[in-house]
């Protein structure tokens, strides 16, 4: 009788069988592809090797796009951060009608399409943009600015594209911090910003990773605005994959960079993981 | 001198904290207000402040067939890939959800890996997949990588509402004499339902915005309309993409509330 009950409230796996199968033929079966072909030493596929790998891992200039794409990776999460973690803690706060519109200001971004989100940045930091022309109106300056085309420009820029990635995991970790704590810490002689940065901050930790996590992923990827705001100048990773397999046809190149790439992601998102389980221990003791 | 050593503390620390999240809440809000704005100019570039406002470039939309045609595209693609990932999607949810099994964990892992996964690489991957087996690119082979992109947010909010839901309800159904098909009808599913829909309409919203598996996937006739926005954007600023930009996020915000409404959307985000 209990196993007929337990029976009930589950269902057959064999319902994810469908996904499965189409994950393994669509999805695993051209990664897997993908890495063969890293291994051909040249278009044609007459011979195999480490070819491609040896080329990029000794090219200066393509170190210097894996590099920087992962550098700027870290400059967006850090701002992201900065700026996110207060709106969080204002959510936490804010009355309930206020709590509506801050929400409504964090989720527009991340549902509004990426293009319409960065091409506002153009008009932003353009040379005819926002900035530039309160700055001249104030007299402050002569000439524009550079803003746009430049590497603040596109930190600035996925910082806010992506901010909703930072803020949402950090309203769930706000919320289930018991508010006695804080009070607790009060009650005990510590001012506002020690109780902040004792009780509150520890607390929150897998929502910061969380959102570091999927902030971090989301910015070194961001094909659209990395393309538009830097312009030609500044080449990162997911534009080079672009221009190596579709202007320049070489596809065995641009798929060992996909998967340097690829490779590269999946150490970042484990150091995350791993850090995640830890503060989740250390919130949890 | 205790007490006013705390007021500064207390003062201080609110007023560092409120204020960086009002910037932060500017620096969210500005692209869109700034897109709506000169969406509205009657000049001819998109230069700030708009030397005169009207309703010109809105009017253009209407003549704009390149951008109604890639519109279409889009919305075609991006509703059958929604069709699909909530269809295998869902059933895939049931499945794993309440099960403990290595199997359910390893598949759970891999329905959601899409997400960290670098999309482009995804779509570069995909077209040697298909150029592989002599598949030519076509709409269909876009909905086949639009579902795999797009299927694990699908997949996130129902196996979420499905570990919410009291397994309980289900015994109770079943000893009051209801088959497995009846349960899952009447008490599952409309449990589930705002889970599958707030998943089905970031699904959709993650579709037709999506640029990277495009990109390698569509033909030469299927323009995308972010690919054709971007390509507008890239060559010279139109101020035509700028009322589309304003139309497209005057539905957003009015399906955002539909499916705050209907789903509680904003509490399955976080």
């Amino acid at each position: 009788m209990a196993a007929a009950l337990r029976n009930v409230t589950t269902y057959d796996l064999k319902l994810a069988a469908p996904l499965a199968l189409g994950f393994v033929v669509f999805f695993i079966t051209p990664l897997v592809i993908l890495l063969a072909l890293s291994f051909q030493a040249d278009p044609q596929g007459s011979h195999y090797g480490l070819t491609q790998y040896v080329n990029f891992l000794g090219d200066r200039f393509s170190l210097g796009v894996l590099g920087s794409t992962l550098w700027l990776g870290v400059k967006v999460t850090a701002l992201t951060l900065l700026l996110g973690y207060p709106v969080a803690w204002l959510h936490q706060r804010a009355p309930s009608w206020a709590k509506g519109t801050i929400m409504l200001l964090v989720l527009l971004p991340l549902l509004t399409s990426v293009v319409v989100r960065t091409f506002a940045w153009v008009v932003i930091l353009g040379r005819q943009g926002i900035v530039n022309a309160s700055l001249a109106g104030l007299g402050l300056i002569d000439t524009p600015l550079k803003l746009l085309y430049t590497e603040s420009g596109v930190v600035i820029a996925l910082a806010q594209v992506q901010m909703p990635l930072m803020v949402l995991p950090l309203i769930t970790a706000l919320s289930r911090i018991d508010p006695n704590l804080a009070d607790a810490s009060s009650v005990l002689g510590s001012g506002h910003w020690r109780t902040f940065r004792k009780v509150i901050l520890p607390l929150s930790l897998p929502g910061i990773v969380a959102g570091c996590l999927l902030t971090y992923a989301a910015a070194i990827t961001a094909f659209i605005t990395q393309s538009l705001i830097g312009g030609g100048q500044m080449l990162f990773m997911p534009m080079y994959i672009y221009q190596q397999a579709s202007t320049l046809q070489n596809w065995p190149f641009a798929a060992a960079i996909s998967i340097v790439f690829l490779v590269a992601v999946l150490v970042v998102v484990s150091i995350f993981n791993a850090l995640g389980r830890l503060s989740r221990g250390y919130t949890n003791a | 001198m205790t007490n006013r050593r705390i007021d500064f503390d207390a003062l201080s620390f609110r007023i560092v904290m409120t204020g960086v999240a009002l910037l932060a809440l500017a620096l969210l809000a500005a692209p869109t207000i700034v897109v709506i704005w000169v969406s509205f100019t009657s000049g001819y570039s998109l230069k700030f402040p708009p030397p005169g406002y009207s309703l010109r470039w809105y009017v253009e939309l209407w003549n704009a067939w390149q951008l109604q045609f890639a519109m279409m595209n889009s919305l075609k693609v991006a509703f059958w890939a929604t069709a699909l990932s909530i269809l295998l999607g869902v059933a895939a949810s049931l499945g794993i959800a309440r099960s403990a099994s290595l199997t359910a964990r390893v598949l759970d892992s891999l329905f959601l890996s899409p997400l960290v996964l670098p999309a482009l690489a995804f779509g570069l991957s995909s077209l040697m997949f298909f150029s592989l087996v002599g598949v030519p690119v076509s709409p269909l082979t876009l909905i086949i990588g639009h579902t795999v992109v797009s299927v694990p947010f699908v997949v996130r909010n129902t196996v979420a509402s499905l570990a919410q839901m009291n397994p309980a309800l289900l015994e109770a159904s079943a000893s009051l004499g209801a088959s497995r098909w009846h349960s899952f009808r009447r008490i599952t599913l409309p449990l589930i339902r705002p889970g599958i829909l707030a998943g089905g309409f970031i699904a959709f919203m993650a579709s037709f915005d999506n640029v990277p598996v495009s990109l390698f996937l569509r033909d030469a006739a299927t323009d995308m309309l972010p690919i054709r926005m971007w390509q507008d954007l890239e060559g010279k600023l139109d101020v035509t993409v700028a009322a589309l930009s304003g139309v497209l996020i005057v539905v957003t915000i009015a399906l955002m509330l539909v499916m705050e409404r209907v789903a509680g959307l904003s509490k399955r985000l976080t």
